[in-house]
């Protein structure tokens, strides 16, 4: 749509419920996409609840949307930076988080993790190389 | 530099509506350029034109507008975050069969797609939330 390709941050701080940020952060990042720019997600503090696997929601009447992370890939949206100091924090391994794979284009569609650990200083530098941040 | 200006959080119970206010004020004054303002989240309502502030409180959907009026501001309500939350046009009320809008002067009600456009191009994205 856009022959600028600007790197967009979607910083994902919340739980997934509880709030509506997460949901609607989700909204934001698949409208994007129609726009073919260069995007990231982060999970940090609270945010990195969102990826965690086995979430059900039947007992607060709440929507689950926690399918929608591992269709990313479909939108080309394939990196998912977590912070491995807010993972600490809240006693999660990568293990406690869903499976989210996208298939590589570049190499013969080879499916690869989206999750990308990183740790809290190295997350200020992928927040530094960015045009376009926008916080949940 | 011109700015694009995201509020998430709603009036009054945030004062994120009031800081992006007195920002596009003071950056317009400098100069800079405000290439838009998208209200997200409960951001969209300060776009409705029914709160009645008390009247020694400051008239924040009114601030808007005025100064949307005079700096021929682009004020977008998110489509999406407004329907959930009530906030509506004279088209969506058509569209959507209810029987009123509640939209004050000077914003209209768009897309997400809004806010990405804003972001391309904008020099700065600056979001006003919690």
């Amino acid at each position: 749509m856009s022959e600028q390709v600007k790197k967009f941050l979607y910083v994902n701080r919340k739980a997934p419920y509880g709030t509506i940020y997460a949901q609607e952060s989700l909204e934001v990042v698949l409208i994007g996409a129609a726009f073919d720019q260069d995007v990231s997600m982060a999970f940090l503090d609270d945010g990195v609840f969102q990826l965690t696997k086995g979430q059900d929601t039947k007992g607060i009447g709440l929507k689950n949307f926690s399918a929608t992370f591992r269709a990313l890939g479909d939108y080309e949206v394939t990196k998912l930076y977590v912070e491995k100091e807010s993972l600490d924090e809240r006693g999660l391994t990568l293990d406690d988080l869903q499976n989210i794979e996208y298939e590589d284009e570049d190499d013969d569609y080879a499916e690869k993790p989206s999750i990308r650990l990183v740790s809290r200083a190295e997350m200020a530098d992928v927040m530094a190389e960015q045009d376009v941040v926008l916080s949940f | 530099m011109k700015f694009g200006i995201v509020v998430s959080e709603g009036p009054y119970t945030h004062q994120a509506s009031d800081s992006a206010y007195n920002f596009v004020k003071a950056a317009l004054a400098k100069g800079h350029e405000v290439s838009r303002v998208f209200f997200y989240h409960d951001g969209v309502n300060v776009g409705t034109r029914l709160s009645i502030p008390p009247q020694d409180d400051r008239q924040i959907q009114e601030q808007w507008t005025a100064l949307a009026k005079e700096h021929d501001l682009d004020l977008v309500i998110c489509i999406a975050a407004a329907q959930r939350r009530g906030l509506l046009d004279q088209n969506e009320a058509d569209r959507q069969g209810k029987d009123a809008n509640n939209i004050a002067e000077g914003f209209r009600i768009s897309g997400l797609g809004q806010l990405i456009e804003m972001g391309i191009q904008a020099d700065r994205t600056i979001t006003f939330g919690d």
